[in-house]
């Protein structure tokens, strides 16, 4: 059987293939258009892989371009996308946190992968992947090098929750000289205490399973383990949990078929 | 979606009872503006005056109001205000003169002000519903509302006159009971943001008898098209308990939300819904009327009282009777007691009632609708058991 989950997040569209137990994936920039990138990425992929579209018995949608995607065949919030997805990767169970580009979300699951309860961040970007990306760029780097440079460092502390705020804090550290390693692992400290606070009404929860584009972070991944005071798993494809959980739905609803 | 016909005398209304208003007040009568459920508005009705809700629902004068009100503050405050300094309210525009309770802090500051535009009283009201001593307390405020009014008017306000009004109240209380109370059956004959904005409209009725008449033609149509098994919705849509913050036409947006996402909204437990229409004024001949009036408005369980215990009695009553699959607890951004009552409410709901409990915090702007979608629809998700 083959099915699909596409992905269209605020800044990657991720869609996965999935054929019987073996998944193939694709990651493209989402860009201006969530529906064309929802499109042309799966379109990409079915080549890549060698696959005709009448194969593919289901997709589903998910993410914030889901209700865009014209091609789908239901579209499934990223809430229960994600904690299924997570749960395929890192066992079913426990606590779901994931950072996006634009939100952040809290999910508690039972050992049967079903979700209990959930939280998401405001409706501003702090503490997500969008306030990494603009702290990168004020620093001169590239939001891929930050979990390196900040690695081991003693961070500062960033006080402004606010991603404009914290940008002029963080321009005002370099007037002082402080070093760009040390503000990076301050910013990261602040993202892992800001999504914590957040999830921590969920604690002890068992298990807490890291995902979505900022879990390739590993500094971001060790603060948030300090945080929560827990071990923090960060599955390899933590960044398309959101998409294979998608495909796993798909797969449920075309045996339903 | 199917629509019962006198939804459509509703929609009408909407201009209508403006019209209303600007007669009555070309025949002289006197309209009194008020902004809570607190209001006793059989005072009003004795004075001979018209009372009408000026509670503030939509976004447009909110801009207006930051000129004179922090920007972080709650938007039904803002609303009310905006309302009344931009002199949009056809309402408002009507008022003779306004009556307001020292409910939470913001409304009572912001009232300072608007005093200032209109001849106002603000009654003090106190905040712990079970003691004597705020029982009495309150008793004389209506004391003191009363004399106000009749000095303001010029009029006699008679015992009779008040035990009369309190009838007619009652009346009109039991009738709303009944429209509330047809979304009882499942599937709902009728959709949440219908029975809503059919009860925001009547609080601009001002004539209490047109009003109980048109509300009991809804109720008798909505439970004609429940008996023939009639309803926009299915036996497995969820049903949706609503409480927190007060909701009206133009701030009605999560419960579009939570309709459009696939779920039916059957129970409004917050003030501009069900929660002060659970006790009705005791009529007993014998008891003193103040009395009456006090007891039945201190008993109002609003998020300014403390403790508020009254409020999750009536959400596990509400719960039962109208067979709710999940609870949803709206607060308006910078309430703070509904804000920090929601914990409470977490805590009840999830592990008493042992229902599905989300909390959403907004404003009554347009602009975190996508972002609360995800949040509703995850919800009616997790309430189906995907």
């Amino acid at each position: 059987m083959i099915t699909s989950g596409i992905d269209v997040g605020s800044v990657s569209t991720k869609v996965v293939l999935l054929l019987d137990d073996e998944v193939k994936y694709l990651v493209r920039p989402t860009g201006w258009s969530p529906r064309d990138a929802g499109l042309q990425t799966y379109e990409e992929l079915l080549e890549a892989v060698g696959i005709r579209e009448r194969d593919v018995q289901c997709k589903v949608g998910t993410g914030y371009g889901r209700v865009s995607l014209g091609f789908i065949d239901k579209a499934v919030t990223e809430i229960h996308c994600h904690a299924r997805g997570a749960g395929y990767l890192a066992g079913a169970g426990g606590l779901v946190i994931d950072i996006g580009g634009q939100d952040s979300k809290a999910i508690l699951t039972n050992d049967q992968g079903k979700v209990l309860d959930f939280v998401m961040n405001d409706k501003c970007a702090a503490g997500t992947g969008r306030f990494l990306q603009v702290i990168a760029a004020a620093l001169g780097v590239d939001v891929s090098e930050l979990g390196e440079l900040a690695r081991g460092r003693q961070p500062l502390e960033i006080n402004s929750k606010c991603t404009v705020f914290a940008e002029s804090e963080v321009i005002s550290l370099l007037a002082k000289g402080e070093d760009k390693r040390d503000i990076i692992a301050g910013i990261h400290r602040s993202v892992a205490r800001r999504v914590w606070g957040m999830a921590s009404r969920f604690a002890p929860a068992g298990k807490v399973i890291f995902t979505g584009g900022v879990a390739k972070n590993p500094d971001v991944r060790e603060r948030l383990a300090r945080a929560a005071g827990c071990e923090v798993i960060a599955p390899a494809m933590g960044q398309l949990a959101g998409a294979l959980g998608a495909a796993l739905y798909a797969k449920e609803l075309a045996l339903k078929k | 979606m199917m629509r019962p016909q006198s939804m459509i005398i509703f929609d009408e209304l909407r201009n209508l009872n403006v019209l209303t208003v600007q007669n009555a007040k070309r025949e002289g009568k006197k309209v009194v503006g008020c902004y809570c459920t607190f209001t006793p508005q059989e005072l009003i009705l004795a004075a001979g005056a018209h009372p009408v809700t000026l509670c503030g629902t939509r976004q447009e004068p909110v801009a207006a109001a930051e000129r004179d009100l922090p920007r972080n503050l709650c938007p039904l405050i803002k609303s009310s205000y905006g309302f009344a300094i931009t002199g949009k309210c056809p309402y408002f525009e009507a008022a003779d003169l306004l009556v307001a309770e020292t409910t939470c802090d913001g409304k009572k500051k912001m009232y300072e002000l608007m005093g200032k535009i209109r001849p106002m009283h603000v009654m003090n009201l106190p905040h712990s519903p079970k003691s004597e001593e705020a029982l009495a307390a309150w008793t004389n405020e209506m004391q003191v509302l009363k004399d106000w009014l009749a000095e303001k008017f010029e009029v006699e306000i008679t015992e009779d006159d008040i035990r009369k009004a309190i009838k007619l109240m009652n009346r009109e209380r039991e009738a709303m009971r009944r429209l509330h109370a047809t979304t009882k059956v499942k599937p709902s004959p009728v959709t949440g943001v219908d029975l809503l904005v059919s009860v925001w409209t009547k609080g601009f009725n001002i004539n209490k008898e047109d009003g109980i008449k048109l509300v009991e033609d809804l109720t008798a149509e909505i439970e004609e098209a429940a008996a023939r098994g009639l309803s926009p919705f299915t036996g497995e849509t969820p049903r949706i308990l609503l409480t927190g913050c007060p909701v009206g036409f133009g701030s009605e947006k999560v419960v579009r939300l939570l309709e459009e996402c696939g779920a039916s909204v059957v129970a409004f437990e917050n003030c501009s819904g069900y929660k002060a229409l659970d006790r009705l004024v005791d009529e007993d001949p014998n008891k003193d009327v103040m009395l009456a009036l006090a007891e039945k408005y201190l008993s109002i369980p609003c998020s300014c009282m403390s403790p508020n215990e009254g409020r999750l009695e009536l959400i596990d009553k509400l719960a039962k009777e109208y067979q709710v699959d999940a609870v949803v607890d709206l607060t308006w951004q910078a309430c703070h007691t509904y804000n920090v009552e929601a914990f409470v409410i977490r805590d009840y709901v999830q592990n008493q009632l042992n229902l599905p409990y989300m909390q959403l915090e907004t404003d009554y702007s347009e602009s975190d609708v996508e972002q609360l979608r995800v949040r509703v629809q995850a919800f009616v998700e997790l309430i189906q058991g995907e």
